[in-house]
């Protein structure tokens, strides 16, 4: 894993994002871990005195993420890696179309992310160097009919990535995006999930990426079966199980 | 004016340390106070940054207001009859070269490269392979203009207390904004340059004090990977100023040139020094540069340009580029004589223990100097160049601290310029009671601790 001195880790109270910021703390990086809850933050700031320096911030008040993010960089002495790993993934009924839930789903997965990362560019493309991690998901690679705001949401972060990625290339500074499968987390506990990855060796895949500018699987078989579903016409991909 | 910056990647020259800072690039001393006014209402700290020629930390800061000084480059006055010049901050060696060759003046003190600004090589308080002879730049001074923290400007002469601390005060003791420099009178353009192999310790030292004596400079390259009875071979260059044409005052007669050998164009040349960067390789380059140094030009006197022989460093441009990726440190400690050979074949002893050999060694003659943060020792100095790779990187630092202690226990000295390795407690024990004044002076030119650095945080040179 390239070392990274200073990162911000944003939705880092929980699940992947929070198994991030342990890994790089414990490779000898400062963090700063983002979120809302700050009893979750505190907790996990005591794991890793001195290395974890938690920010409480809603994602969702992006007219706050310029000044989060300033500060953000002050506390840490500088940026090297931002990863946003903030995501919303609600219990979604087969026949249920709630519009307050979808644009939650937007507001953090999308909003948020835009309000963070164009600061993290920004700043990169001045200073001619920086990483970019955006946690995307193979749900975006398809629309689905169980969570159709949720594909729909990290299908545009997807796509907001791959620009930003076009955008500072000559810069220097590199744009991942990771689409991890079903994982272990909180989001997902109310789903009854097979063949799901801990957050803690997605954690350390993700990180040993993190410099490379691309999109990303975690697994190969997600990369061999999620080619051939992207490349399915929709009048056969509407009959599968999925 | 309006004035603006731009966040920066910094970078120590060594490419060990670096930082983002908010670079900003006054052109006069109202700048300076804008820039102060502005670390206050942002709560940001100060750092000033020269050429950014110091190999470690000593111009980086992380998320700082960094102040570079090199558009504050205008020579102020110029006198030929007495060779007194005055100069921003911002002009750099090579700038006071060209402006006074023609005239028959040569900067008194120089370091290896011309690139460094004047600012900076004061506030390091450079050296060049004159020490022995010239000491310090600090020490050919007139007079220096610094700002304070509150934008006050105090002009300092050598006979001030404040001017023994803001000279190699590493930028922390006020912003020098202005200086007067006596230029050193010079027969020619030229240098006769006398150079000898030499086989051992005994005959560097045995050497070296047979031509301090009456050589205008002296210096002497190290090969560090040699053993046994051949511990300290190497190559000694003694110079002296030569009578000559006028014309070897022209720049023309001083510009490096475009080739290497005539042969190979310098733009290339740090390519194939990275792929020989390596241990094998350089043992073999060192072995190489040694037996040849003892067949061609050895017990033989040259002719050479003033900048030819001086500005070695500039002979390859971005040579440190084949220290690329993780870049390298300078190690260089100051040892008094009576000591000196113990300290140094110790160092390189351990450095072969640990097969972390350093690529390079130069060693120079130097006198001691009057300044608080001083280098200067009745000795010499070993300036030893290390690569540093993720493997080796934590065993580099420790063999540096063990370096350290050889260099303490022999009641020897650093130099800030150089450094990327220095500790709190290494500090207090290199600067002992001079540490605690120099800090008095710090706090009555910037009360509020407004200029920082990485290399003054790091060494504790700044209060906690």
């Amino acid at each position: 894993m390239k070392r990274y001195e200073r990162a911000i880790v944003v939705g880092a109270s929980s699940g992947l994002g929070r198994a991030i910021a342990l890994h790089l703390a414990q490779a000898g990086s400062t963090v700063v871990a983002v979120a809302r809850r700050g009893d979750r933050l505190r907790e996990l700031a005591d794991s890793s005195p001195g290395r974890i320096l938690p920010l409480v911030h809603d994602v969702t008040r992006t007219e706050e993420a310029a000044r989060a993010f300033a500060d953000a960089c002050t506390m840490a002495g500088g940026l090297d890696l931002i990863v946003y790993s903030a995501g919303f993934m609600p219990t979604v009924g087969a026949t249920e179309f709630n519009t307050e839930k979808d644009l939650r789903i937007f507001a953090v997965n999308v909003l948020g992310a835009i309000a963070w990362l164009n600061q993290a560019a920004e700043r990169f493309q001045q200073a001619g160097h920086g990483a970019i991690v955006g946690i995307g998901s193979v749900a975006g690679d398809r629309g689905r009919r169980g969570q159709p705001a949720y594909n729909a949401s990290k299908a545009a972060l997807h796509a907001y990535l791959e620009a930003l990625r076009n955008r500072l290339y000559a810069r220097g500074v590199s744009v991942a995006t990771f689409k991890p499968g079903p994982m272990r987390t909180e989001m997902t506990a109310h789903l009854s999930l097979r063949n799901a990855m801990d957050p803690e060796v997605a954690a350390a895949k993700i990180l040993a990426k993190a410099h490379v500018s691309g999109e990303h699987y975690l697994s190969l078989s997600h990369r061999f079966v999620f080619a051939v579903l992207r490349n399915l016409p929709s009048s056969v991909f509407r009959r599968l199980p999925v | 004016m309006k004035l603006e910056g731009r966040l920066a990647r910094l970078c120590g020259y060594g490419m060990t340390a670096a930082a983002d800072a908010h670079l900003f690039q006054p052109t006069c001393e109202d700048d300076f106070r804008a820039l102060l006014r502005l670390a206050r209402l942002t709560s940001r700290k100060v750092l000033l940054r020269g050429a950014g020629r110091s190999y470690g930390d000593a111009a980086i800061l992380p998320e700082a207001i960094a102040v570079g000084l090199e558009r504050l480059n205008r020579v102020l006055s110029w006198d030929p009859t007495t060779g007194l010049l005055v100069a921003e901050a911002g002009v750099t060696i090579g700038d006071l070269w060209r402006y006074t060759l023609q005239d028959g003046w040569w900067p008194p003190v120089v370091s290896g490269t011309m690139f460094p600004t004047l600012g900076g090589a004061i506030a390091m308080n450079i050296h060049g392979k004159n020490a022995f002879r010239a000491g310090t730049i600090g020490e050919h001074l007139e007079w220096l203009d610094v700002m304070d923290s509150s934008g006050a400007v105090h002009r300092l002469t050598p006979d001030s207390a404040a001017f023994r601390a803001v000279v190699g005060g590493a930028g922390l003791t006020g912003i020098i904004v202005r200086a007067a420099l006596r230029m050193k009178r010079v027969p020619s353009g030229d240098l006769r340059v006398y150079a000898q192999a030499v086989d051992s310790w005994d005959q560097q030292f045995e050497v070296f004090e047979r031509f301090a004596g009456d050589a205008d400079y002296l210096v002497s390259w190290v090969d560090c990977f040699a053993r046994g009875k051949s511990a300290g071979r190497g190559l000694i260059h003694a110079a002296w100023y030569a009578e000559g044409s006028p014309a070897t005052l022209r720049a023309e007669h001083q510009d490096l040139p475009d080739t290497i050998l005539g042969l190979v164009p310098k733009s290339v040349v740090w390519r194939v020094l990275k792929l020989l960067n390596r241990r094998a390789a350089m043992r073999l380059l060192n072995a190489t540069k040694y037996r040849l140094g003892t067949v061609i030009g050895n017990g033989k006197t040259e002719h050479q340009s003033l900048v030819a022989f001086s500005f070695l460093l500039d002979y390859v441009p971005n040579w440190r580029w084949a220290y690329l990726p993780g870049g390298f440190i300078q190690y260089q400690s100051f040892v008094p004589k009576e000591t000196a050979r113990w300290v140094f074949e110790n160092q390189i002893a351990l450095q072969q223990e640990r097969r972390l050999e350093s690529f390079l060694g130069v060693l120079k003659r130097h006198r001691p100097d009057p300044f608080l943060i001083s280098h200067g020792v009745d000795g010499f100095s070993l300036a030893l160049d290390f690569k540093v790779t993720p493997s080796n990187r934590e065993r580099l630092w420790e063999l540096a601290h063990e370096m350290n202690e050889l260099v303490l226990e022999a009641g020897g000295r650093f130099y800030l310029a150089k450094d990327s390795t220095l500790r709190p407690e290494d500090l207090r024990r290199w600067l002992g009671p001079n540490l605690e004044e120099w800090r008095g002076w710090r706090r009555r030119f910037d009360p509020d601790g407004l200029l920082v650095s990485s290399l003054g945080l790091r060494t504790g040179l700044i209060e906690p």
